[in-house]
């Protein structure tokens, strides 16, 4: 193949330029008289697993939510896969881009089963062969298909946290949008599920933008990682870069010195 | 202050008959910092709730000894039982947001607990509350004194949770968890906030947490739980020398910055821990 430099610029087939996944450009984000997200931009590469960290309140959240679709009341530009996105969604956007939140509990209905919210998503999307779907779903978040017919209350938060994601890749989406997936869980389980998110983001190729407060985790899963203070994104370094203190940002520095100090136990050191 | 816990055992009836949620527990405490540890169901909470017999009605508790400085809590009475709940030993938990009451003031819940327990005119008792907000190292307390619970971020809720459970001068202060609702800067803070005064008041600390390696920064020593039972106990600085398979597993399935893993270790569970 011959190098893309080598070709003068306009006769570079349109396709062969490798497109963003997700390219945000200029997001800002207001409640009221707050501006909770101030001209964010960050793109991501399709098969890319980006983190967004910082603390309560750095609008971390609110930029996964925009982009989401769950706040349409956003400035800038978002692009998904080469297209612009609207304030409102089309269904085929959430069949491409879906989302997991923090606490299973609250996103399952406590009245419906497991099948229910599983099947759901398949019915919205008209797509066919429920059964085989949701035991090939429920198989690859690593449930027994026993748990089927379970309500949310018969479940465990690991679980449940796995009937979440399984339900997210239902519709096959190319993109999971994942707000603190693990912080609600044991560490025993987080591991479990950072690993099924790690094995299934490799079979199915998928794209990950990941919230979280904690460090550790979001550099486990992600290659680059944007840190966000007081709505704005103060650096987007790779994970490596994180891990190794090539640091330019003190905010960021502040987080690493603080995550390292932490994790390890007392005495070691 | 001597908490004394021999044999505790807790039990709930369910469908399937009863489910032994604590199996013979013992621990005394001291004027120490200890860290209980172990995941959802371990019976953490319930061995803790237990020395205030802050349990479910339809829990069935039983202890070769479970003491409270001496009195017997297993036979105390509701009289005898709030003169230790609140007032010699607090209790702080999870989430501000539902602990405290949303239709009431910062101030005016601290100063209520205050009076509750020491008496005193309404505008002493607001000036306690002030003092006490200042001591949670609240910056502006005058301020945040006059703020509902819904003006307050988590990390202040639950500084304001702290200052109402120093209020009657505690001598065991329980922490179920009280910075998981929080981010991780804010949950430093705090818990450095909470060590602090517990050791310069010469308090008791009760810590319960999942997370292992941040429980050991702040106590003396830990005892881990699994399945209703103490597998290991060890002091905090001895914690990289534990030596149960399970205490093992809880350090290492923990992502870490300072090192690359390339797949975290997910924990073998071995029926025989459920006795060992």
């Amino acid at each position: 193949m011959i190098p893309l430099g080598m070709i003068p610029p306009g006769m570079i087939p349109v396709d062969m330029i490798p497109r963003d996944m997700i390219n945000v450009d200029a997001l800002s984000v207001r409640f009221g008289a707050t501006e909770a997200v101030k001209s964010v931009s960050f793109r991501l590469a399709r098969g890319e697993a980006f983190g967004l960290v910082g603390e309560s309140g750095s609008g971390k959240s609110t930029v996964l939510r925009a982009l989401a679709g769950l706040n349409p009341h956003w400035t800038g530009r978002m692009m998904l896969d080469g297209a612009p996105l609207d304030a409102r969604r089309d269904k085929q956007f959430f069949r491409r881009v879906q989302m997991v939140f923090q606490d299973p509990y609250g996103s399952l209905h406590p009245r419906q089963t497991v099948d229910r919210a599983l099947s759901e998503p398949l019915l919205v999307h008209g797509l066919r062969d429920i059964d085989v779907r949701i035991a090939r779903g429920l198989a690859e978040v690593a449930l027994p298909l026993s748990m089927r017919y379970r309500y949310p209350h018969q479940l465990s938060g690991g679980q449940r946290q796995r009937v979440a994601i399984a339900r997210a890749l239902m519709a096959e989406p190319e993109v999971l949008l994942l707000d603190e997936p693990t912080s609600a869980l044991d560490v025993s389980v987080q591991a479990e599920v950072l690993n099924l998110l790690a094995d299934l983001r490799v079979a199915r190729g998928l794209t990950y933008i990941m919230v979280s407060h904690n460090l550790a985790v979001v550099a486990h899963l992600c290659e680059r990682v944007g840190v966000m203070q007081g709505g704005e994104l103060v650096e987007t370094l790779s994970t490596d870069d994180l891990r190794a203190g090539r640091i330019r940002h003190p905010h960021t520095a502040a987080l690493r010195e603080l995550s390292v100090e932490l994790e390890e136990p007392e005495g070691v050191t | 202050m001597l908490v004394e816990i021999a044999n505790l055992r807790v039990r709930f009836p369910t469908a399937h008959g009863m489910s032994d949620a604590v199996r013979g527990v013992s621990l005394t405490l001291g004027q120490e910092k200890l860290g209980i540890v172990g995941e959802s169901g371990s019976g953490k909470s319930l061995t803790a709730r237990a020395i205030l017999r802050l349990l479910p009605d339809s829990a069935e508790i039983t202890a070769d000894k479970l003491a409270f400085d001496g009195i017997d809590i297993l036979t105390a009475n509701e009289a005898k039982l709030r003169a230790i709940r609140g007032r010699r030993a607090g209790l702080i938990l999870q989430d501000p947001k539902f602990s405290l009451n949303p239709v009431m003031t910062a101030g005016a819940q601290i100063a209520e607990a205050w009076r509750a327990h020491r008496g005193g005119t309404r505008r002493l008792a607001h000036q306690a509350a002030i003092e006490l907000l200042a001591q949670v190292q609240i910056r502006e307390p005058a301020r945040v004194a006059d703020t509902y619970p819904h003006e307050l971020s988590g990390g202040m809720g639950q500084r304001v949770m702290i200052a109402m459970m120093l209020a009657p001068d505690p001598e065991l202060l329980i922490a179920d968890e009280p910075t998981s609702a929080l981010d991780a800067t804010v949950q430093a803070e705090i818990l450095r906030l909470i060590e602090d005064l517990v050791s310069r008041r010469g308090m008791g600390l009760i810590l319960i947490s999942h997370d292992l390696p941040l429980v050991s920064h702040f106590c003396d020593r830990v005892v881990v739980m699994y399945a209703g039972r103490i597998v290991e106990e060890l002091r905090a600085a001895d914690l990289a020398r534990a030596k149960h398979p399970y205490t093992r597993g809880l350090l290492s399935c923990i992502p870490a910055l300072s090192h690359k893993q390339n797949r975290l270790a997910v924990m073998q569970r071995d029926p025989a821990w459920m006795d060992a």
